[in-house]
């Protein structure tokens, strides 16, 4: 990739300064395209219900009507709900980067993008960054609408700060399946479907809302095996929030943090070249 | 082929499924020229278009913009190009000026640089009091006039337009045709593909006329008028006397048409009235002298004799077979050849 763009001009100011020249521009069409992005969110809000609005209403919603009914051993359930509300509410969300790809393949701007000079790739990196912020204050708002109901914790601030990226970290990743979805779909409604089909069921079969001793026996295998409850157990691992998990035997759920970490860097492993594969193909005709 | 060719397409194929769009097309686009790209709907404008810009790969052929190999070095030839597309393929949440500045930075012109510019176009479009109003509020002729706007962001050489002006009401047509005049004049070169005679005859130096994915003509427009002889002849009969019977009328007409039957290239048409006889003749010399020396000898009385040069409407009618839309005439039968055994479409309009 690098040598193409290096091989028109034999003469000339050296590879080092063409080299940082090509990762500058790569750097600038990443911004631009995440900038875009971001402008499109301050033009409709309510686009970002989804991490705004949600986060507050699950909040409430767990919190007070189905909280009361689960115990929590060793701790409250507010206390115990939060890393699991983060993670619900970040991972549903990736739904959006799914869409919003849905969306400008659909209509005519692809075209004008892959006309340009540009970086094509910064057309799914600046889509997983602006997704990023989105996400970041989604966390945020979380955190605030937590800290309503009672969520208390008393680690560090650098526990406290690692349990959010962890977070955002996984969200990060998986946002990159969403864009394998959203680039693969017909249309953004079918996009959306997705969310529903498979995000939902990913964070509910999880340890997020509550422990999963309480499933039936394969339930709970799956359950402890997803990666969104290492995710969750991580997160309330940092943060010395209450962790039921940490009394079952599956490998993830002793080591919640180190598995999330493992499957976030897998699946973007995986995710981010097929996601760029499939972006090539789609627009190959 | 020489150096001095700014786009060159030899031989480009390429095929939908079952659709074949294009079979084989071959032009090649001097520098600072436009060329018009002509041709009915589905003809494979925008399929040609579309190689040339990067966006699809040629089944077999070749194409060179700016003297790079469009399938080889795609970034390489992007560096080069504008490209206002037919559908909006501009950001409709952005605005306008949001729009063109994203443009700008994405081909790597700097920030400060893009302002510039974006700024200059807007003016030069007369959009300067829209510049900040989001995309969606604009009137389709804003639109076009931005998206042509947005091709000229990093002023390139060549240019491609797909149908510029499709949509737009009179006033945004001109202003679109004179800002392609003013690019050319500076140098630039343009491809552009339409549907609209009038504007390949008024922009283009050289036109390329594409049916069912051929090509059926190559020529300047006079070239191409020229090529297609057929004059159209017109004849107006003399208003027969007060209270004259219809049948005396039709008899009178009838032998004009048999005077002039020997000149012409295909029957005679002869209005409802029976006063005007109109039919397709080769422009020879001496064509109107021979029209009336038999008009007179037939003793028919005439008020008027027109020989209409044919317009590019003529032209394109004769060549792609009259028809706006794909049928399923044999593709591209008898190149360039003279008009066939339809010519009667519509009899003594203008």
């Amino acid at each position: 990739m690098t040598t193409s763009t290096l091989r028109p001009s034999p003469a000339g100011t050296g590879i080092p300064g063409k080299l940082s020249a090509a990762v500058a521009g790569r750097v600038g069409n990443v911004w631009g395209m995440t900038r875009r992005n971001l402008v499109h969110i301050s033009r409709e809000p309510m686009q970002l219900s989804d991490v705004t609005l949600q986060p507050v209403l699950f909040t409430v919603l767990f919190v007070y009507i189905l909280g009361g009914g689960i115990p929590i051993p060793h701790g409250s359930y507010p206390d115990f709900a939060l890393a699991g509300l983060l993670a619900l509410n970040l991972v549903t969300s990736t739904m959006g980067t799914a869409v919003g790809l849905s969306t400008d393949l659909h209509g005519g701007i692809v075209d004008r993008f892959r006309a340009l000079p540009m970086w094509q790739p910064a057309v799914l990196v600046g889509r997983s960054f602006a997704d990023l912020m989105t996400s970041c204050l989604c966390a945020l708002i979380v955190a605030v609408s937590g800290l309503a109901v009672g969520w208390r914790t008393d680690a560090g601030a650098g526990a406290i700060i690692g349990g959010f990226a962890l977070v955002l970290f996984f969200t990060y990743s998986l946002s990159w399946i969403a864009a394998c979805v959203g680039l693969n779909s017909k249309s953004p409604e079918s996009a959306a479907s997705f969310g529903f089909i498979v995000l939902f069921p990913l964070a509910f079969i999880s340890n997020a809302l509550v422990p999963t001793q309480h499933m039936p026996g394969w339930l709970q295998a799956v359950a402890d095996w997803n990666p969104v409850s290492a995710v969750a157990a991580g997160a309330r691992q940092l943060w010395g929030n209450p962790n039921p998990s940490a009394a079952i035997h599956a490998w993830p759920m002793q080591h919640p943090v180190e598995a999330a970490l493992i499957w976030s860097v897998l699946i973007l492993a995986i995710a981010a070249p097929l996601a760029s594969y499939f972006f090539r193909r789609r627009t190959t005709e | 082929m020489p150096n001095d060719m700014m786009i060159e397409a030899e031989e480009l194929a390429k095929r939908y499924g079952e659709t074949r769009a294009l079979a084989g097309v071959d032009f090649a686009v001097p520098g600072g020229s436009i060329l018009g790209l002509l041709g009915p709907n589905g003809a494979g404008k925008t399929t040609a278009v579309r190689i040339l810009t990067t966006l699809a790969l040629p089944d077999a052929g070749r194409a060179r913009v700016a003297g790079v190999d469009v399938v080889g070095h795609p970034a390489e030839v992007r560096r080069h190009i504008g490209v206002a597309a037919q559908d909006a393929t501009l950001d409709g949440l952005l605005s306008g000026r949001q729009n063109l500045v994203l443009v700008g930075e994405l081909s790597d012109m700097g920030r400060r640089a893009s302002r510039q510019r974006a700024t200059e176009l807007l003016a030069q479009f007369e959009l300067t009091d829209a510049s900040d109003r989001v995309l969606k509020g604009y009137s389709g002729g804003m639109r076009r006039r931005l998206d042509l706007a947005a091709a000229l962001m990093t002023r390139p050489p060549v240019l491609f337009l797909d149908e510029p002006t499709t949509g737009l009401d009179p006033v945004s047509r001109q202003r679109v045709w004179e800002a392609v005049r003013e690019l050319t004049a500076a140098g630039v070169t343009v491809l552009l593909t339409t549907q609209y005679l009038d504007e390949a005859d008024a922009l283009a130096d050289q036109i390329v006329v594409i049916d069912h994915g051929r090509v059926i003509a190559n020529g300047t427009p006079q070239e191409l008028k020229e090529a297609s002889r057929s004059a159209r002849l017109e004849v107006t009969l003399t208003a027969p006397y007060p209270g004259a019977v219809e049948a005396t009328v039709a008899v009178e007409a009838t032998v004009a048409a048999e005077a002039i039957g020997s000149l012409t290239t295909g029957p005679v048409h002869i209005s409802e009235d029976g006063r005007r006889l109109s039919a397709g003749v080769d422009s020879a010399p001496g064509l109107a002298t021979s029209v009336v020396r038999a008009l007179d000898a037939a003793g028919v009385l005439v008020d008027n004799i027109e020989i209409r040069q044919p317009s590019l409407d003529d032209v394109f009618f004769s060549l792609t077979g009259g028809h706006l839309a794909p049928e399923d005439d044999q593709p591209g039968s008898g190149a360039a050849g003279p008009e066939g055994a339809r010519p009667e479409m519509e009899g003594a309009g203008t």
